[in-house]
């Protein structure tokens, strides 16, 4: 029998805290590195220029003072907790919350928060959206999203009819972000998340999202689908800021499970070249 | 593609030689402003009441701020998304606003004033927000200070970067850059 491990929800808190200021002031490197490449790669004029000011401001913010975008997204947490874990010292999302609520506010970052009706501003960014998975083992992965709501609205869940299959998933992806065009401040990265149930497909298309660029898929079929995708994004003719080139995106990731035999679902969600995603094992 | 520096408050002088495409560099007072300010100055409208400031002439950015350090006068200003504007842009064109910059589409609506009134929709780089954050000079509160980075704030700018996305004539440059990029992979 394994043994309980015991994490006071404290460290989760301070670790919460640390993610989320890094998130908002650091590009993680993988997105950075993939700029440069698609900087030196660019054929339009416009479009390398705006990718230079895209890694200008990487620079900039790297300083500490102004954050890489004012939308400073809703923090969004996923969570591996190992089933041996036992936290203690008081209550988990109270501390996740608690963390985004210190980093927003000492790091001076905006807060983004309202009510849907009113849309009063509730001043703390709360509360975060956490998504738990309970894993095997005594460890605890926390994956840190700060989602930007211009690239959140270019994102959608649709059911499609088993018979749409393979070419009809690729179709529906290119048309939506063909549509969605310079909204969503391209170059994207796009999380598309096939089968599982409705509300399933979402969360694993925003998990699609978090993965590192340049990760192959390890499904064949899903890594030749991206590929597909991609292309056909990158010959859409929108290109950085939408102002035209080769550089739609910079990535698309798929996660797929399996799904009832009546349904096809699909979910996009989009995100853009400001991908804050930061990750700590503990 | 033509390459301009301009001073607000603009003029229909100024409008008419800008297209599509070309790039200018904006310097002079800027007023912000997104959704819950511009519904608030449209009610205020309705209601026969006077706006924050006086459109005329007036270029509006639309962008939420991210909170400013000690001793900067604002954070992070990148373009928040236009089309959220699309009810209220016309109204304000019509009232002799000259200028408005964001990012993304905006609507046939906001293209067809902006050809009427002689107005343009600006695009600019949307995540460039430290960039140009840390171009801007001043930056007041003037109006709705409860709104938080919704805020309408007078901002002193020079020599901001900016596309002319929408002419007096029509034209979109979101629309001739994808035509002209098209699968040239
Ligand atoms: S979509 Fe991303 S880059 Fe664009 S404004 Fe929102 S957070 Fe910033």
């Amino acid at each position: 029998m394994s043994s309980i491990r015991e994490i006071n929800v404290s460290i989760i808190e301070d670790a919460i805290y640390n993610l989320a200021i890094e998130a908002a002031y650091k590009l993680p490197d993988d997105i950075h590195q993939k700029e440069k490449e698609a900087f030196e790669k660019e054929k339009s004029p416009v479009g390398k220029a705006v990718l230079e000011t895209i890694l200008k401001n990487v620079e900039v913010s790297a300083q500490g003072v102004f954050p890489l975008c004012q939308d400073t997204g809703l923090a969004v947490v996923f969570m591996e907790i190992g089933q041996d874990v036992h936290f203690v010292e008081g209550n988990l999302i109270d501390a996740i919350n608690k963390g985004v609520e210190r980093a927003y506010k000492d790091a001076y970052l905006r807060k983004s928060t309202c009510d849907p009706l009113t849309r009063k501003n509730l001043g703390n960014n709360l509360p975060a959206i956490v998504h738990t998975f309970i894993v095997p083992g005594d460890k605890v992965k926390i994956f840190f999203d700060a989602k930007g709501g211009g690239s959140e609205s270019m994102s959608k869940v649709q059911m499609l009819k088993p018979a749409d299959g393979r070419d009809g998933i690729i179709k529906t992806v290119v048309d939506w972000v063909i549509e969605a065009g310079p909204n969503p401040c391209p170059p994207t990265i796009i999380g598309v998340g096939i089968g599982g149930d409705f509300e399933r497909s979402a969360i694993l298309a925003k998990k699609a999202t978090l993965r590192h660029l340049g990760e192959k898929n390890p499904d064949p079929r899903l890594a030749e689908m991206e590929e597909e995708i991609l292309t056909k994004l990158n010959n859409s003719g929108i290109g950085p800021a939408g102002l035209g080139g080769i550089t739609t995106s910079l990535g698309v990731h798929i996660e797929m499970e399996p799904c009832h035999i009546a349904t096809l679902p699909l979910a996009i969600n989009t995100a853009c070249h400001v991908n804050r995603h930061k990750e700590i094992l503990i | 593609m033509a390459e301009y520096k301009l001073k607000t408050p603009l003029t229909d002088e100024d409008i008419i030689k800008l297209k599509a495409g070309d790039k200018v560099y904006l310097s002079g007072v800027v007023y912000t402003g997104r959704d819950a300010a511009h519904m608030r100055m449209i009610e205020s409208l309705k209601q026969g009441g006077e706006l924050p400031f006086d459109p005329k002439g007036q270029v509006i950015y639309y962008v939420g701020p991210s909170p400013a350090r000690p001793g900067y006068p604002i954070g992070s200003a990148g373009p928040t998304t236009s089309y959220r504007m699309n009810p209220f842009a016309p109204i304000l064109i019509e009232k002799g606003l000259k200028g408005m910059i964001g990012k993304g589409k905006m609507s046939q609506e906001v293209k067809d004033a902006c050809v009427k009134y002689k107005a343009v929709y600006f695009a600019s780089i949307g995540g460039a927000a430290a960039v140009v954050g840390s171009a801007i000079k001043k930056a007041e509160v003037i109006a709705y200070d409860d709104l938080g980075p919704e805020a309408v704030r007078k901002l002193e700018v020079e020599d901001m970067p900016v596309f002319v996305c929408y002419d007096a004539y029509g034209n979109d440059l979101y629309e001739l850059a994808k035509k002209e990029w098209a699968n040239k992979l």
